[in-house]
């Protein structure tokens, strides 16, 4: 369903990813880690269509989105990790504008729009402006309005930051039920407890190539820890295992 | 070496030993404000980088120009007045205490809105309030940066006519200290009233709604002012017989109108140095009054500012929000497609919602109201009979005064329209929106209204000036063509020199980009009336040679050429800016 094809981006010298190849098929929930600055949003944005890739190519549902993105993006919901909106209009009036973005329009449109804030227990708050939301409640908009329009695939960064405990529960039930209704999610995130036991597949990015993939079990016999938390197969799948002299700091 | 990061038996991890709590040092003031100077050395640095030499020669050029310019006017206007006989100095006294006053008036407005954000809105706010700092430091600091951000426009301002005041009387070489000691109080104290008022509104309306608030009288104020000056006829003292009664006025008035007034002071100061008058009064007043300002404002911060900050963290709005927009939407664009028709609602929600853009369309209808009194004005039917050729020429070069306000309204809420995208450029990248679709909503929010204003201005002001049909009909059709492509042009230059970091929108026009926008409108207005000249002039002939209205072939090439110029000046950016957004990395 996500498809990269030797994808590389390029910030003037710097290369924040190299050669990425990944595919993540429908029912799949993909968790994507990689340490501060490692590639993992830049790749998501490459998938999202905000980022053209230096050179590769990334299909979404088996289309291209650099030759035909209004198709691609169609068929996706991406979730940024800041949650940017429009001050001015209201939650519903946000999540109406998104529907449209999307072509959809209409009394289904606006019976989602409610089941979707009712979920997320921001129906109260429909009809206020967004600048006297919280940033949990903006979070939880923008991941609402991201279901709006029924998407194949959602793509998203650090979904939890800002959640408190029970939208984070629902969160986590509505991609799973999403995931296994034959939806494909590829979620980005530094909360390793979440991946370990939530994620059917991990990837970990390193100064933007993929250092490690696959199931909790297939990245315990690559990095040979046999019954390893994810925690210390991350650190040391990245090289960041090393003893900081904490001594030199605190003392 | 140990295969992950296991602080357990890291000794250090245990808190430290209690120690007597003592109260840190004290950043100064220079590191306190080091955020802000570096960060602004750190701009001009970045905009003196590679590339952008040409950008840097066109924005020095165009304020060398403008202060060059506001010399020369200041400098005619200072020698004139100091040419006149005994009251001379008194005169160019009186002038410099009513530009201080007009300084220390729109100081006072802008003080207010600025000492909002600095104070109570900035987003290093919680920085500073989580930190140990003084009270007394965050003021002086908040204050300083208070300061430059609303006064550096009123002293640029101030520098041609300062200028023109140290040449006309050879104030030597000192004089620029003189200038600038009589400024900086003239600065702080309006800074320190400004910000003091805004404290004592936060204190009791909730920031975004104080900020709803100063922005509608700051506008308010700033219209009223405009309407009153223009109201008044200034135009009449220049004459002779106003001018015998001007000097009678400032000869009663021997001594300073206002005694309490710090542009009096300022105003004596400088007078003072340039007429060699030994008196330290003056200066003691503006500096010692300025520091008791500062002191006042530094004990009403101890006392209401943590209260008023606390107050600036809650939200403004309850009401709640109904469909008129929508049900407006589905009488005036039955059959538009969701997305266009949601992305223009959404536009024109914003619009209205936000205080400080639809609060300029007050100061917008106030220059209308003034240009339209400006044109009712001109001594054209009052007296003798004025000549066809002289009317005919003033509806002619009317268009571009017309063109000029449609270019400045375009600067201000078209340019601006796609850069306000910025900080939403991820959901609009990341859904199937079409860049044109965009572009083409936005384009038609923006100049509808735009047309209808210019046709109302054109057939206003023609028909005050008794424009004949002929040339009725070439302003409409100029105007209406002028119009629409300015629409194109204003969006096009807003999306290839965008602000996507600039939140307030009245600050986009002033970018680079604005500066492009406003010389291409004006070169484009200057090559429809150059090529338009021909026509019109064939026209006047025709009626003194008692022909009927009439088009020769070279009149229609010339229309045609207008014509052709203006669909290019708009079309051509509009279609850079689809591909730029196309390729946009947001």
């Amino acid at each position: 369903m996500i498809r990269l094809q030797s994808v590389t981006k390029r910030y003037g010298k710097f290369q924040a990813v190299k050669l990425l190849d990944l595919e993540i098929p429908r029912g799949e929930l993909f968790g994507f880690l990689g340490p501060n600055g490692a590639g993992k949003t830049t790749t998501l944005r490459m998938i999202a269509g905000i980022l053209p890739p230096t050179s590769g190519t990334v299909s979404v549902g088996g289309i291209d989105i650099q030759r035909d993105p209004m198709r691609a993006k169609a068929k996706l919901g991406y979730i940024p990790d800041r949650p940017f909106v429009y001050d001015k209009l209201t939650g519903a009036e946000f999540m109406r504008f998104t529907a449209a973005l999307y072509g959809q329009d209409g009394p289904e449109v606006e019976a989602r729009i409610n089941e979707l804030l009712d979920l997320f227990e921001l129906i109260r708050w429909k009809d206020e402006l967004t600048e006297s939301y919280s940033h949990g409640m903006r979070q939880k908009l923008i991941i609402a309005s991201a279901f709006v329009h029924r998407p194949e695939v959602i793509v998203v960064d650090e979904p939890m930051v800002g959640l408190d405990p029970k939208s984070a529960r629902i969160l986590k039930s509505l991609f799973r039920r999403f995931v296994d209704k034959g939806g494909t999610i590829l979620m980005s995130t530094h909360t390793l407890e979440i991946v370990e036991g939530f994620c059917d597949r991990i990837g970990i990015i390193r100064h933007g190539e993929l250092v490690a993939c696959g199931t909790m079990q297939e990245l315990r016999a690559e990095a040979a820890a046999d019954g390893a938390r994810l925690e210390d197969l991350f650190l040391r799948l990245t090289g960041e295992h090393i003893e900081p002299d904490l001594d030199a700091v605190l003392g | 070496m140990p295969s992950s990061v296991d602080l357990s038996d890291v000794a250090v991890v245990a808190p430290p030993a209690p120690r007597p709590a003592v109260r840190p040092a004290q950043p100064s003031f220079a590191v306190l404000t080091s955020p802000k100077w570096r960060s602004a050395i750190a701009r001009l640095r970045k905009g003196n980088g590679e590339g952008r030499g040409g950008r840097s020669v066109l924005l020095v050029s165009a304020a060398a120009l403008f202060l060059l310019a506001g010399f020369g006017i200041a400098y005619r206007t200072v020698t004139y007045f100091k040419g006149v006989e005994e009251i001379g100095p008194l005169l160019a006294g009186k002038l410099l205490g009513m530009a201080f006053l007009a300084f220390m008036s729109i100081l006072l407005l802008s003080n207010l809105v600025t000492a909002l954000s600095t104070f109570f809105l900035a987003r290093d706010l919680d920085l500073l309030a989580a930190a140990p700092l003084d009270w007394g430091r965050l003021y002086l600091a908040k204050l300083g940066e208070t300061i430059v951000h609303s006064s550096w426009m009123v002293l640029l301002l101030a520098v041609p006519l300062l200028a023109a005041y140290g040449f006309a009387w050879n104030g030597g070489i000192l004089f620029p200290f003189v200038a600038l000691g009589a400024l900086i109080p003239l600065c702080v104290i309006p800074a320190v009233v400004g910000s003091a008022i805004t404290l004592l509104l936060v204190n009791i309306f909730p920031a975004r709604r104080t900020r709803d608030l100063l922005g509608l009288v700051t506008i308010m104020a700033a219209g009223g002012l405009v309407l009153l000056l223009r109201l008044l006829r200034p135009e009449q003292l220049a004459g002779p017989e106003g001018f015998r009664s001007l000097v009678d006025f400032i000869a009663v008035l021997q001594s300073p109108s206002h005694p309490l007034l710090p542009s009096e002071w300022a105003s004596a100061m400088v007078m003072n140095w340039l007429t060699r008058v030994g008196d330290p009064l003056p200066i003691a007043l503006l500096w010692t009054t300025a520091a008791a300002f500062v002191v006042i404002g530094a004990s009403l911060q101890k006392r209401l500012y943590a209260g008023g900050f606390a107050r600036a963290q809650e939200g403004a709005d309850n009401g709640q929000r109904g469909g008129s927009w929508s049900r407006l939407a589905r009488v005036f664009m039955p059959g538009v497609p969701a997305m266009r028709r949601e992305f223009i609602l959404k536009d024109l929600r914003i619009f209205f919602r936000d205080s400080t853009q639809w609060s300029q369309l007050i100061l917008l209808g106030v220059l209308v109201a003034v240009y339209l009194f400006n044109i009712r004005a001109l001594p054209l039917f009052t007296g003798e009979r004025v000549p066809v050729f002289l009317v005919t020429l003033i509806v002619f070069l009317n268009q571009g005064l017309a063109g000029f306000v449609i270019a400045a309204v375009a600067a201000r809420f078209i340019f601006p329209s796609v850069s306000l995208e910025g900080r939403q450029l991820w959901l609009l990248r990341s859904s199937p929106l079409d860049p044109r679709a965009m572009l083409r909503s936005k384009y038609m929010v923006g100049v509808l209204p735009l047309l209808v204003l210019a046709l109302i201005l054109t057939i206003t002001t023609n028909t005050i000036l008794q424009a004949s049909p002929f040339m009725m009909a070439v302003s409409i059709a100029t105007v209406v063509v002028y119009t629409l492509s300015i629409g194109g042009l204003a969006l096009g230059i807003g999306t290839l020199y965008p602000q996507y970091d600039t939140e307030n929108a009245a600050q986009i026009p002033t970018s680079f980009g604005g500066l492009v926008f406003m010389l291409l409108a004006v070169a484009l207005l200057g090559g429809i009336i150059v090529l338009e000249a021909v026509p019109v002039v064939e026209h006047l002939r025709s009626l003194r040679e008692g022909e009927g209205a009439s088009l020769t072939p070279g009149g229609v090439l010339a229309f045609t050429g207008a014509m052709v110029l203006a669909v290019v000046a708009g079309w051509v950016p509009m279609r850079r800016a689809v591909r730029r957004l196309e390729q946009l990395e947001a």
